[in-house]
């Protein structure tokens, strides 16, 4: 006797609890099989592109911050450093400095906010608190460099905002040994859980053949073995004076993103490191020599910087105004969720929600 | 809620002043009386059940107020997942001419009683975004708000001051006076 | 940047001009320079074709198996889609600019060679019109359905009360 089923379909969002933001997957399953999932996207589109051609080029940088809010440092990064680029202008040591390390210690904030939220979806619900826990020490030390928690704005054309508060950079590097403390509470809590290993090794299986084909980057990519990282193939900024590893793995599943993230932040912890004694023999200004009026030149670039979700780029076209005249964001959570309709084919549904959150999502990014 | 305690109590049809001074202590202490529609608001001020219902950058915000550092969960305020469950919502985020209709649709299924707070400068009036083709200006064109908080994003600590300020206005109504701008 | 990786940015545009000209014939360029030292070659909409595509994509010189970006960008007498390719194995870049015209937008999609390009190219589709032949779902997608128009094109009406949102 054969039991009869019939397709059905399962909208999932735009408001669900999973902490992404307004994402609608519209799922066909038969039975717990999912046959077709269609992603629809633009809940949040709020057409930066558009209003970045009628506004000058610093006026532009805190759109910049709301992209991948989680990550407002380097997206501000990307976006000063193509208009420095074009413009040909040399930023001082110490605000090359300041830049790492505000990078680096929004890496880590980011990825505390992945740590935490996907946990929560696949149902632990203290994880949460340890990861919030510890963005908040993060936190008060963006909070007295540049004043504001999550959308700093703090980089400027040719250099940075303000400079490190006295004594702030020994608060920096009190609070790097503290979170290398912490962060083995998270191995202890959760990595060796049998119910999270069941749930996430062999699921959600990229090859590295399919993750170039996709344009993966970034930690869904370097899981599934592309050993590719922008600030090691491509420097930009100082990272080429800095000494760190590119945690790379093989088997392309959700538990091999987790693994790389979580060593992705002590590896960002050791650049924060060097970059703070380095930085005492750096005594320049913070910003450089830049024109009142900002006029890059007519022209076209193309730059791009390793956030935490990839590889996040901006094509900019000038006409020698002051407005730019064309803004294409390359935002890295765009391009990775173009995976899931196949990723998902075949899947059972309840490895839906560990699949999408391994892939690290932030929905200001994806519509922009 | 002390205040509201009636001193002179008619009990039983005789005032308290004619009962045993033993009893009649017994009584101030033991026996509360107050209006039934404010014990209802001192309840639900209490328990505040907010929709999730983050859509930006204000979302992270507001996960932040309710994780370990600011803590929403001692003021009462629990996260739920469904609009059925849940009685005040705060839209955290900027609304889209696409998002507007699932909006619509999320707070006509909560049940009554029901607050709205505005979160951040884009649910207040459309924020940094003003000027773009897709955005609503303010989520007030779509459904009626409560208290409005301005901020991109408004620290935790402004969160926490506007369920504050909701309290507060509930109770106010509750009392049959209206909010003033006192 | 150094002498060597200049030279051998030079010789790459060199390769890539040459092939594309012994497939399309010696009028395809454009317009072939350095640009801000990486190579960049501007062709017509009518000589990018499937072939050159697998040719970019295959040729053992070129390689070039990654695509980070395609944008689309309006200008006043015609349109253009700018792709910017990577080849991991030989580490070169390349931007490429392909020019079609502004009345009826239209450049073959590269979905089947390179997956990437898949929502690029609807969202191009979306925001200033142009159609790309041969992608299997060319509809809307971070706008609604029913929008009328393209917001990124130059001439686009921005009157929000028109638009019913203020």
């Amino acid at each position: 006797m054969s039991i009869r089923t019939e397709e059905m379909i399962l909208n999932v969002g735009p408001q669900h609890p999973s902490t992404h933001g307004v994402f609608r997957l519209v799922v066909k399953i038969d039975g717990e099989v999912i046959q077709e999932a269609t992603p629809v996207i633009g809940y949040l589109h709020r057409g930066t592109e558009k209003l970045a051609e009628d506004l000058t080029y610093t006026q532009f940088i805190p759109y910049t911050d709301r992209l991948d809010y989680l990550n407002a440092m380097t997206n501000n990064y990307v976006w000063c450093n193509t208009v420095e680029q074009l413009m040909g202008i040399q930023v001082p040591e110490r605000a090359e400095y300041l830049r790492v390390i505000s990078m680096e210690l929004n890496r880590i904030a980011s990825h505390f906010v992945w740590w935490g939220t996907f946990l929560l979806d696949l149902g632990a619900l203290s994880p949460f608190l340890y990861a919030f826990r510890d963005r908040e020490t993060i936190l008060d030390l963006f909070v007295k460099l540049c004043g504001a928690r999550m959308t700093f704005s703090y980089m400027r054309i040719g250099g940075v905002r303000f400079d490190a508060p006295s004594g702030w950079l020994d608060e920096v590097r009190a609070v790097v040994k503290e979170l290398r403390e912490n962060i083995k509470e998270y191995d202890v809590l959760v990595t060796g859980n049998e119910i999270f290993q069941h749930r996430t090794r062999g699921v959600g299986v990229i090859t590295k053949e399919q993750a170039i084909d996709w344009g993966l980057s970034g930690p869904v990519a370097r899981a599934s073995g592309v050993d590719f990282d922008i600030r090691r193939n491509d420097p930009y900024s100082i990272y080429d004076r800095f000494d760190f590893d590119i945690p790379v793995r093989t088997e392309g599943d959700v538990y091999a993103k987790y693994e790389v993230r979580l060593e992705e932040i002590r590896q960002s912890l050791c650049i924060i490191e060097q970059a703070l004694d380095q930085i005492d023999k750096a005594e320049s200004p913070i910003i450089a020599k830049v024109p009142k009026i900002i006029k890059p030149p007519a022209g076209e670039i193309y730059t791009r910087a390793e956030a935490s979700k990839g590889e996040l780029g901006v094509h900019l076209i000038s006409d020698g105004t002051t407005k730019p005249y064309r803004v294409k964001l390359r935002r890295p959570s765009f391009v990775n969720i173009e995976i899931l309709p196949e990723l998902l084919k075949g899947e059972n549904i309840a490895n839906l929600i560990a699949i999408f959150g391994g892939i690290d999502v932030v929905l200001g990014e994806v519509d922009a | 809620m002390v205040d509201n305690i009636k001193r002179q109590v008619v009990f039983d049809g005789k005032e308290l002043d004619e009962f045993d001074p033993a009893v009649a202590e017994d009584i101030k202490r033991n026996v509360a009386l107050v209006k039934f529609d404010e014990l209802k608001a001192w309840a639900r001020t209490s328990s505040f059940w907010p929709l999730s219902f983050g859509l930006a950058c204000c979302a992270i915000e507001m996960m932040a107020t309710g994780g370990a550092h600011y803590d929403f969960d001692r003021f009462g305020v629990m996260f739920r997942a469904s609009p059925r469950h849940a009685d005040v919502m705060i839209v955290a985020g900027t609304v889209t001419s696409k998002m507007a209709p699932a909006l619509r649709r999320l707070y006509d299924q909560m049940p009554e009683p029901k607050w709205v707070i505005a979160m951040g400068s884009c649910a207040t009036c459309g924020g940094p975004y003003y000027r773009s083709y897709s955005v609503v200006n303010g989520v007030d064109k779509i459904i009626p708000v409560d208290v409005y908080v301005p901020g991109c994003p408004p620290t935790p600590m402004e969160l926490i001051d506007a369920v504050e300020k909701l309290r507060v206005k509930i109770r106010t109504e509750a009392k049959g006076k209206r909010v003033g701008l006192e | 940047m150094s002498e060597q990786l200049l030279n051998k940015a030079e010789q790459l545009l060199t390769t890539i001009v040459e092939k594309i000209q012994s497939k399309a014939g010696a009028d395809a360029i454009i317009d072939s320079k350095l640009n801000f030292n990486r190579p960049m070659v501007v062709i017509d909409t009518s000589v990018w074709d499937n072939e050159l595509a697998t040719i970019l994509r295959n040729d053992e010189q070129l390689q070039f198996d990654f695509l980070s970006c395609v944008s689309g960008v309006d200008y006043d007498n015609h349109m253009e889609v700018v792709y910017q390719f990577y080849s991991i194995p030989l580490d070169n870049y390349l931007m490429l600019k392909v020019k079609t015209n502004r009345q009826e937008p239209s450049v073959i999609s590269v979905k089947q060679l390179w997956n990437t390009a898949d929502w690029h190219e609807r969202e191009a589709f979306d925001l200033l019109g142009i159609r790309f032949e041969g992608h299997p779902n060319l509809t809307r997608i971070l706008l609604q359905d029913e929008w009328v128009g393209h917001p990124l094109r130059k001439d686009y009406n921005i009157d929000k009360e028109e638009l019913g949102l203020d």
